[in-house]
């Protein structure tokens, strides 16, 4: 790829700059055909924000319409002094964080595998795409039905497939969702989330130096000692880049929760909070209010991701 | 990524001592693959059985196979028609204007650079790390308000901006790969903005620009929260459809796992057909 940085560098008009009026048509010339998409951004994403902040202060509840009014800050008091809000954020980390980790890892494992030259290679790359191309609720009905169902879910089927085969006729047939509702709804991404994270690191894999991987297998250095010194910082971007839009989808998650679990259990996250105080209880204030605190959290975070990305991105242009 | 996959072995082309643990390894790697692809093979095979087979335990897997799970989904209750029909609208058309606002911005953060461009890109990428759900009640006030609630077309604004920083990001990639020398030498030869278009930008980016669609389609048809607040009866979209579906009584796992098939068999088509492409796409165009 061509360096950004030196794009941008040698793009801009070589011919003699022309003054006033003309060169303001040039600019507006450049900017023209950002504008379009600009604007829509800018409308349809930062209006409805403003629009939520205005409403966070305000009393509006829509089975109590009459009581509308200025609220103050009441919204944001009863955020933060919600139970509810407060669990929601930790199931938020903890869903987002056990997600994004235990794919990471899993697909780095995937991703060394296959790396390797092997029959079949291709149709196992194809399996293991697969479960990141079905649709995700229909993937999360897949799971709570057909897997996790006590009585005729798949894996209780297989355990006790299994234990006869043992001549036991006394199989653990455990409620999966009722004893483990977070794991079961971290279990259910993971498998959903481990495909993309094993294309990214492949990529990141198969983008080594492999004369220098070589060079120093020749002098002697073990697989570890390979993996370690080379392979991983050479990986270190890829991973970031796929804890990072991991991060961004599955802190948004709601599919799974609204379906696996209907956010009981402790497994209500944030969005799914946020879609309950407003679809079922119609508190608009304390809706907006809860949106507002999530909006600054996320700005927060967002700041050191984009940090992130901005350091990947230079490193990209310096190439 | 077909490339990588032709490629010449990387590890095996590397002179070895031993490579003790190979066979093992490549049946990990099989057992995993097939691990991974179980739930949905099962949820295929489970589709074809009657539904008292799809309930037994120990799992029925030989059990006789029968078209009776996708009859009952496309002809018992509801028609799933409408919602198929109005996954596909949103999904093609938000793509579509996805991809007309995309180029052009694209263009002017690439090929002839705006000032600041990479605060722009930086903007939109930023809208993407926002909670979406922040923006759900001003948009379903907006809707209540204007009459457009249960209207696929509110949904197809929404859709667009879901995706517009997406593929501005990919574009943004696929274009700055023109090289720049073609580009001058455009220019030099007098061609027009049509001809350089059509001529030198066109072949080097039109696989992006088929990759960016397809990414933009299958987020659009997954969409579930949005869909599920601002449509009701009209407007519904596939996946609500799979939601609102499961609540009918007895036993519906064969007709569960046909339907959650046939929602995702789109997706599945676009994606193995990218495959090469999903990488690329889903990394906002950096990892190549």
């Amino acid at each position: 790829m061509t360096s950004v940085a030196e794009q941008a560098g040698t793009r801009p008009d070589t011919a003699p700059k022309p003054p006033g009026a003309a060169r303001r048509a040039a600019g507006w010339a450049r900017r023209a055909p950002l504008l379009p998409a600009l604007i829509f951004m800018i409308v349809v994403t930062q209006l409805p924000f403003v629009a939520t902040l205005v409403i966070s202060f305000m009393d509006w509840n829509a089975y109590y319409p009459d009581e509308r009014g200025f609220a103050g800050v009441d919204n944001f008091r009863r955020v933060f002094t919600d139970v509810n809000m407060r669990d929601a954020v930790w199931t938020t980390i903890l869903l987002t964080v056990g997600v994004v980790l235990i794919s990471l890892l899993l697909g780095l494992g995937i991703a060394l595998l296959l790396d390797r030259k092997f029959r079949g290679r291709g149709a196992v790359r194809t399996m293991m795409i697969a479960p990141f191309l079905v649709v995700p609720v229909a993937a999360a009905l897949l799971w709570k039905h057909a897997l996790y169902n006590p009585e005729y879910g798949l894996f209780n089927g297989a355990l006790n497939r299994l234990w006869g085969l043992f001549g036991s006729d006394n199989p653990p047939q455990p409620d999966w969702i009722s004893n483990m509702p977070l794991w079961s709804v971290i279990f259910a991404l993971v498998w959903q989330w481990t495909p993309f994270m094993m294309l990214i690191l492949l990529a990141g894999l198969q983008g080594r130096p492999l004369d220098v991987i070589e060079a120093a297998r020749i002098d002697g250095a073990n697989g570890w000692q390979i993996f370690r010194s080379m392979t991983l910082p050479h990986l270190r971007q890829y991973l970031e880049l796929g804890a990072l839009l991991g991060s961004i989808y599955i802190v948004q998650n709601f599919d799974a929760v609204f379906t696996i679990t209907s956010g009981g259990l402790g497994t209500a996250n944030l969005p799914y909070t946020i879609y309950q105080i407003f679809y079922q209880a119609h508190d608009y204030g304390r809706a907006s209010a809860a949106a507002v605190v999530v909006v600054i959290g996320t700005i927060i975070i967002a700041t050191f991701a984009l940090r992130t990305v901005s350091s990947l991105f230079k490193e990209d242009s310096g190439r | 990524m077909t490339t990588t996959l032709n490629r010449a072995d990387p590890a095996g082309a590397v002179p070895r001592k031993k490579d003790r643990g190979g066979p093992w390894l490549s049946l990990l790697a099989w057992v995993i693959g097939i691990l991974f692809v179980l739930p949905v093979a099962w949820m295929v095979l489970t589709s074809f059985h009657s539904e008292s087979d799809a309930a037994t335990n120990p799992p029925a897997v030989f059990a006789p196979l029968t078209l009776e799970g996708y009859r009952e989904f496309f002809s018992g209750g509801a028609s799933p028609w409408p919602p198929l029909l109005n996954s596909l609208t949103a999904s093609v058309i938000s793509t579509l204007l996805v991809l007309l606002l995309s180029f052009p911005a694209a263009y002017a953060l690439s090929i002839k650079p705006v000032k600041k461009w990479t605060d722009v890109l930086f903007f939109f990428l930023s809208t993407k790390m926002l909670p979406v759900v922040a923006g759900l009640l001003p948009l379903y006030l907006f809707a209540q308000n204007t009459g457009l609630l249960d209207n696929i077309w509110l949904l197809i604004v929404f859709y667009t901006s879901m995706n517009l920083p997406i593929a501005v990001w990919m574009m943004r990639s696929f274009l700055s790969e023109v090289p720049v020398e073609m580009l001058e030498a455009a220019s030099m030869d007098g061609a027009s903005l049509t001809k350089t278009l059509r001529s030198v930008i066109a072949p080097v980016v039109m696989p992006g620009i088929a990759a960016t669609a397809l990414i933009c389609f299958i987020f659009s048809w997954n969409e579930l929260l949005f869909a599920r607040v601002l449509t009701a009866t009209v407007a519904e979209t596939s996946p609500v459809f799979l939601t609102s579906f499961v609540t009918s009584q007895g036993l519906f796992l064969a007709q569960l796992c046909a339907a959650a098939f046939v929602v995702s068999l789109p997706v599945l088509v676009a994606g193995f057909a990218a495959q090469d492409k999903l990488v690329q796409g889903l990394s906002l165009g950096s990892v190549k």
